[in-house]
């Protein structure tokens, strides 16, 4: 097939595969438009299928990987692991809203860092609600903090994010490595955004809260499943040491906590293989084949130039805004998978800031990204008007702060580290 | 006499006192609190950035909605029993200075409660969307600290003391 007119249809296929991910017309799952349009990306010779099968062959670990991530989530929902956390945010609070927003950060980091932005999305922010709810705290810094942290304390490990985990395979580095490059930009990202959110919600988190009234026992701590997570996070180090795909640390703890809540018949084998999201994973692969198809027609040549050379600050910081715009405009899955081809041979300090852009960049836009289109769609959703004023504020003190101090410590940690 | 008390988290036990102490026995009163969309919107949007994942049953947005519904139900009913007479309670959801305005239409007493910094005297100590309810409002307005009115001295500026 001619160049431009591969590159034409990949593009469009793109489009169509991003609008209807959004739009997702009559509740159909993602991956109904998304797995046709790579077979025909394929079927017209768009994509070699040799090309095709490599990317399905780098993706597919990575899938794997993810999968066991959200089972282990949603397992560690069902063993109460965040209503204890609920529970323990409450308690060290003891009455003070600006305490509360102290312990929202810790937890929304770690759950964030070790079980994925997911997590915090999905079954962190409702519970933090119901905390600030029952202290008598105003929910809204708590909540926002929730948000924006889901995406800015997603920068530690492999798997605190689909997108690290797509550098990750590409970066070449070790999960120790990757940990250990992206501790201080994680700290410096938090740490910004703790600044801004003590300052711009002070009002709020001086109205302050009252101890918890409720009368109601504390809930048990889930000692197993935080037992079987520290022996999951161990077993990264030890698989990463040992030369083995960290993948199978996260399966085995996703197991170990499965046949326990199926023994004790908590969950069902359907509830299991519901948590693994198959249709997203079908669609991760679809997203990857169409991306690979838009790079290599055309785009990998257009974008290039745009591509900062080197991993000096000035370099990095160029290619974490162009990440952070891109992530904006498109979305960061994608963004992640048309940048990492065109970055991975500058090396892994390149492919890290790219994470640091995808990663913090979504907290610009209200819901992260594809701006317009999910504008709307929330829009449609409610039966008020969105008022996007605080939240764009707060984003435009947040996002360059957090992106400027996480990049310089990004360079500072390649300078002691090194790749 | 028609009594509007709204009710804010965290501070809502000193108006109902007011209410109970400096309205007539037969007075009308009405309990009104007023959900902030806000933050539901939030994690309705998070959830949406999760290109590829969302299934309308996990949306936390929605979740938060109802937590919201029954916590501004059971803060209505913890002040209904605080004020211990026959009132009506109004939950609504939006922006609360255009709620508290449209329910101060025709009403003979607003009560309010400073809901900003309260450590120190001054403006600081409304926010602005009860600030913009004292400006706005049609009819006469109590507005009460929350607890004992920190030291004068304490002001936005010095004041001497006596």
């Amino acid at each position: 097939m001619h160049g431009v007119v591969a590159e034409a249809l990949s593009v469009g296929l793109l489009v169509l595969v991003l609008a209807s991910a959004v739009a997702r017309p009559w509740g159909l799952p993602e991956a109904v438009v998304a797995v046709p349009a790579a077979a025909l990306l394929v079927g017209t010779g768009a994509i070699p299928l040799a090309d095709a099968q490599a990317e399905a062959a780098r993706l597919g670990p990575v899938i794997g990987f993810l999968a066991a991530v959200l089972v282990l989530a949603q397992l560690c929902e069902d063993e109460g692991v965040f209503q204890a956390c609920g529970a323990w945010m409450a308690r060290s609070a003891s009455g003070r809203s600006k305490r509360l927003l102290v312990g929202v950060f810790v937890a929304a980091s770690v759950i964030t860092a070790v079980l994925s932005l997911d997590a915090t999305v999905v079954l962190l922010t409702p519970v933090v609600f119901a905390t600030a709810a029952r202290l008598g705290a105003r929910p809204k810094p708590h909540v926002f903090a929730c948000t924006h942290l889901s995406n800015t304390a997603s920068l530690l490990l492999p798997v605190s994010n689909l997108t690290n985990l797509l550098a990750f395979a590409a970066s070449g580095l070790s999960f120790i490595r990757f940990a250990a490059l992206m501790a201080l930009p994680w700290l410096a990202a938090i740490a910004a955004e703790f600044v801004v959110f003590r300052r711009f919600f002070a009002t709020d988190l001086a109205a302050g809260a009252e101890a918890d009234r409720t009368a109601r026992p504390a809930p048990e701590v889930p000692v197993f499943a935080l037992v079987t997570l520290a022996g999951t996070l161990a077993g990264f180090a030890v698989a990463s040491a040992a030369g083995i795909n960290p993948a199978w640390a996260a399966l085995t703890g996703a197991v170990v906590l499965a046949v326990r809540a199926l023994a004790q018949r908590r969950t069902t084998p359907v509830q299991i293989g519901r948590a693994a999201a198959a249709p997203f994973l079908a669609f991760v692969l679809s997203l990857g084949i169409v991306v690979r198809a838009v790079v290599d027609n055309g785009l990998d040549g257009a974008l290039g130039h745009l591509i900062p050379d080197g991993t000096g600050l000035p370099a990095l910081l160029g290619l974490a805004l162009l990440a952070a715009v891109l992530a904006n405009l498109i979305n960061n899955l994608p963004a992640v998978l048309v940048l990492l081809p065109l970055t991975a041979p500058s090396g892994a300090g390149a492919v890290l800031a790219v994470l640091l852009g995808v990663n913090i960049g979504p907290n610009l836009t209200y819901a992260g990204s594809l701006a317009t289109l999910l504008w709307r769609r929330i829009v449609q959703h409610h039966d008020h008007d969105v008022d996007l004023g605080e939240f764009t504020r707060l984003a435009l003190l947040t996002v360059p702060a957090a992106l400027l101090l996480s990049v310089t410590a990004l360079w500072s940690a390649l300078h002691l580290i090194g790749t | 006499m028609a009594v509007i008390v709204w009710i804010v988290e965290g501070i809502w036990s000193a108006a109902i006192d007011a209410a109970r102490t400096r309205t007539p026995q037969d007075a009308d009163i009405v309990l009104l609190h007023i959900t902030d969309p806000d933050t539901a919107d939030a994690a309705h949007g998070a959830y949406a950035g999760l290109l590829g994942r969302q299934r309308p049953e996990r949306d936390p947005g929605t979740r938060m909605k109802n937590l919201a519904a029954t916590s501004a139900e059971q803060l209505l009913r913890a002040a209904a029993d605080r004020l211990g007479r026959p009132c009506t309670q109004i939950q609504r959801v939006g922006r609360p200075e255009e709620h508290v305005l449209a329910a101060a239409e025709g009403a003979d007493l607003l009560i309010v409660t400073r809901d900003g910094d309260r450590s120190h005297l001054g403006p600081k100590s409304l926010t602005p969307p009860s600030r913009f309810v004292l400006d706005h409002a049609p009819c006469p307005i109590l507005l009460l600290w929350p607890e004992p009115a920190p030291d004068r001295r304490r002001g936005p500026v010095d004041l001497p003391p006596g």
